[in-house]
């Protein structure tokens, strides 16, 4: 038997339940491809996302994060997304100030009709992150015993 | 005696990292660290480190065990360090004396294997002072600098350097580099021990005494009413107790880490508001209480325990980190006053 | 201005205004001044004192003394205003319980810069415009006052007041040009591995001793998300260097948008880490991306955290920014 060395980089996604949620099964329903590294972790709305929700899942052994809400204007609870786009700004911008890759965290608008982005989204992001490699800079070395 | 010139140190740390690791105080960007030796390592000329020495047998955390679960055996795996030989290089005598206190707690039964383990494997070098600054007190607990307790003590007068075994321990990590030395007479280090003493005289906290502390003042120190004034601006942080070196308390926590629970200990302050929280609740729920608590384990309820030792030795730590300024020897000149 | 302030706080104790006066005490030394609530003009003229080392930011002592019995009288330098007011948005004060007389600073001390120079055995400073004496069991030595200002004061945002009831000494101005950012833009300058080394040099100096969240007029929380055991981080050590990271990320992020720029936390912290960065950076990036804002000017109004624009920038534009 051959072992598969490649690097598979495990991805976290947190999906709002109105529109990225609604869009991942679109994607399920129309038979679009994404990879199986990502795991869907679902949320109220993209503002229900602590900053502290990012990093423990990078605490927990992902290598990236992202964050799918209903685009700017379609909250379903009217302004969610905008305080979460805000937040999300100035603490990817604070990751990167700690010189943590920029690459691994991504936010996406995705609605409940953007099966098709769903899937391409995920493709892509999982394609940058294999090429990042594991997340060292914020890693736990606790949570990475074998 | 023996002595070594003080440019041929490098030598003497090359030859004793032969057989254990050395560990010596360095100049940082903030002050001196104890840092492993390598090549090009220069011992600090600094009064102290700014954090204690304890780090080395009590450190900060320290896992004790992990437990992993494989169907329905729970498999345990003991933690303790396979630990080599180690110098601590260039103590001083407060932090020495400071291993003394924390013995008490660790080495008495039942015995902290963990502690043992690794006070058991380190040689204490400990070197002089010959400058002690305005924080300093340790001669209000009877330690005296010029004389510094450990395995070794050592001294460093007129380019050099002087050394003396206290123990079976200092005894073999003085031949074992005894090549590098030469026998030498006493009156260097005499004469630096008088002129030393002279300026001790005249440090400004030489006054504070322990007379109104100690085990039997429990009630009349406990019930005094400057607690509260002495309290009041404490912001319950926990500076004092992390950098203090006879600070012993510790908490004991659980990480689950998914595949596997670590359990590890971490230091702990009585300064903290969960601190000795149980099932029922929190035992001091205020400031006063907690503040309260730290020096009245260190003036009466330690020396209660151990003889009549304080749980202070003086270094000054504290003196100079609180952020507020509020420390041991103003709790101690306001209570006796 | 210290003998002013004492009979200033006299006045009002005995014509019962206030019943409480907030301030600074002496210390065993010259530098080691401790915050204290004084009640009787027999207490302030024995202890009371404000000189060069009264750096300490009493508005956080405010939310508890402010719900005790009767007023009080709190001296508060400028940047202490903006803290107070912050806090008066946050409803943590009560105003009606606070007599402020604001007092013009030019900048406060760092006595471990002092020891920095190599003095040692202080016994005590005297000083003369910009000279320190510094008497010591050893030499007496010389120092000029702008070597050894705390980081905050060298790059002093205002001595403007942003609150007060009466004023002592001169109003000062606000200074748009103090180079705050100047580190902050530095490090945006580096690269993404020599930030990483930076940060990793500071951070995992971190003791987890908490003084800069306990002594922080923002974190006014009252009960801390690191005091939860269930939080699943450590609250009393940093086991690795993530708990590290998460901390100090977590901690500046809960007071952005919030945060006056005090300086308090790189001010207590005893392995002197650069924490004023953090925040900086916070400030720095919301005056960028969402206009100018300083925490504290105003006393209601929301923050750039709790509120929005329909046209703000997307979180891609980290990516899109200058920096390397």
């Amino acid at each position: 038997m051959q072992i598969n060395n490649e690097f598979k980089p495990k991805i976290v996604a947190f999906c709002c339940n109105w529109c990225s949620y609604a869009g991942a099964d679109l994607a399920g329903t129309n038979r679009l491809n994404y990879p199986a590294d990502v795991k869907i972790i679902r949320v109220p709305c993209s503002c229900r996302v602590n900053p502290m929700f990012i990093l423990r899942a990078f605490q927990r052994g992902a290598d990236g994060v992202i964050i799918c809400g209903c685009h700017p204007g379609d909250c379903h609870y009217t302004s969610g997304n905008y305080y979460a786009r805000r937040r999300i700004t100035l603490l990817f911008s604070m990751l990167d100030y700690l010189g943590i890759e920029r690459e691994r965290t991504r936010l996406e608008w995705v609605s409940a009709a953007e099966g098709a982005k769903f899937s391409a989204t995920m493709n892509e992001f999982v394609e940058t992150v294999t090429k990042l490699g594991e997340n060292k800079r914020l890693e736990d070395l606790r949570c990475k015993a074998e | 005696m023996y002595k070594i010139s003080v440019e041929k140190l490098d030598d003497l740390f090359k030859k004793a990292s032969e057989s254990r690791t050395i560990y010596l105080p360095v100049d940082k960007e903030n002050g001196a660290k104890f840092e492993k030796w390598s090549e090009g390592k220069k011992l600090s000329n600094a009064l102290n480190t700014v954090r204690s020495a304890k780090d080395f047998i009590f450190p900060q955390t320290e896992n004790l065990a992990d437990f992993r679960i494989s169907g329905k055996n729970i498999e345990v795996r003991d933690a303790h360090e396979e630990l080599e030989d180690f110098v601590i290089f260039g103590m001083r005598a407060c932090d020495a004396r400071s291993f003394e206190i924390l013995d008490k707690v660790f080495l008495a039964e039942p015995v902290d294997t963990y502690y043992k383990n690794r006070r058991e494997h380190g040689v204490l070098v400990t070197i002089a002072c010959t400058k002690p600054s305005e924080t300093c007190f340790c001669q209000t607990f009877g330690i005296d600098p010029t004389k510094p307790e450990g395995d070794v003590s050592a001294w460093i007068c007129d380019g050099e350097m002087y050394f003396e075994s206290n123990t079976e321990k200092g005894k073999t990590f003085i031949e074992s580099i005894s090549a590098l030395l030469e026998e030498s007479g006493s009156e260097a280090v005499e004469k630096q021990q008088s002129e030393t003493k002279e300026i001790l005289a005249k440090l400004p906290l030489k006054d504070v005494k322990t007379d109104a502390f100690g085990g039997d003042k429990l009630n009349e120190l406990f019930n005094s009413p400057k607690w509260a004034e002495l309290s009041e601006s404490c912001l319950g942080c926990g500076t004092c107790t992390f950098v203090c070196p006879t600070c012993q308390c510790y908490d004991i926590r659980d990480f689950d880490c998914g595949k596997e629970i670590k359990r590890f200990r971490c230091w702990d302050s009585c300064m903290y508001s969960d601190f000795t929280r149980m099932a029922h609740g929190n035992s001091r729920n205020s400031q006063l209480e907690r503040f309260r608590q730290r020096f009245m384990h260190k003036l009466v309820y330690f020396p209660a325990n151990n003889d009549g030792q304080f749980g202070c030795v003086g270094c000054g730590r504290c003196l100079s980190k609180c952020p507020i300024s509020m420390n041991i020897v103003k709790v101690m000149k306001t209570l006796e006053g | 201005m210290q003998s002013r302030m004492i009979e200033r706080a006299k006045q009002l104790l005995a014509d019962g205004t206030v019943n409480r006066v907030i301030g600074w005490k002496k210390g065993e030394f010259a530098y080691d001044i401790t915050p204290a609530v004084f009640e009787s003009a027999e207490e302030i003229d024995k202890d009371f004192v404000y000189d060069d080392f009264c750096g300490h930011n009493l508005s956080k002592y405010l939310i508890k003394e402010s719900r005790k019995e009767g007023k009080l009288l709190a001296f508060l330098k400028p940047c202490d205003t903006y803290s107070f007011n912050q806090l008066i948005k946050e409803h943590r004060i009560i105003r009606e319980n606070v007599y402020i007389i604001g007092i013009a600073c030019d900048g406060k001390a760092d006595a471990e810069k002092i020891k920095a120079k190599g003095i040692s055995g202080i016994t005590g400073i005297s000083s003369d415009d910009d000279t320190f004496t510094v008497k010591t069991i050893y030499d007496d030595e010389k120092i000029s006052k702008s070597e050894v200002l705390e980081e905050r004061c060298t790059v002093c945002k205002s001595r403007k007041h942003a609150v007060y009831d009466e004023l002592i000494g001169d109003e000062g101005e606000v200074n748009e040009n103090s180079g705050r950012f100047d580190m902050v833009t530095k490090l945006e300058n580096m690269t993404a591995d020599e930030r990483y080394t930076f940060w990793r040099n500071e951070l995992s100096k971190c003791i987890r001793c908490n003084a800069c969240r306990n002594v922080c007029p923002a974190c006014s929380c009252e009960n801390c998300v690191f005091d939860n055991p269930n939080s699943g981080i450590a609250q009393k050590s940093a086991a690795t260097s993530f708990e590290e990271n998460m901390f100090h990320i977590i901690r500046a992020f809960h007071v952005a948008g919030r945060c006056t720029d005090c300086g308090e936390c790189s001010r207590v912290c005893p392995q002197n880490i650069p924490l004023h960065l953090l925040n900086r950076k916070f400030i720095k990036d919301i005056n960028e991306l969402y206009g100018e804002y300083q925490a504290g000017v105003e006393d209601e109004g929301r923050t750039p955290l709790t509120s929005y624009t329909k046209d703000d920038c997307e979180p891609s534009i980290v990516n899109e920014r200058g920096c390397k």
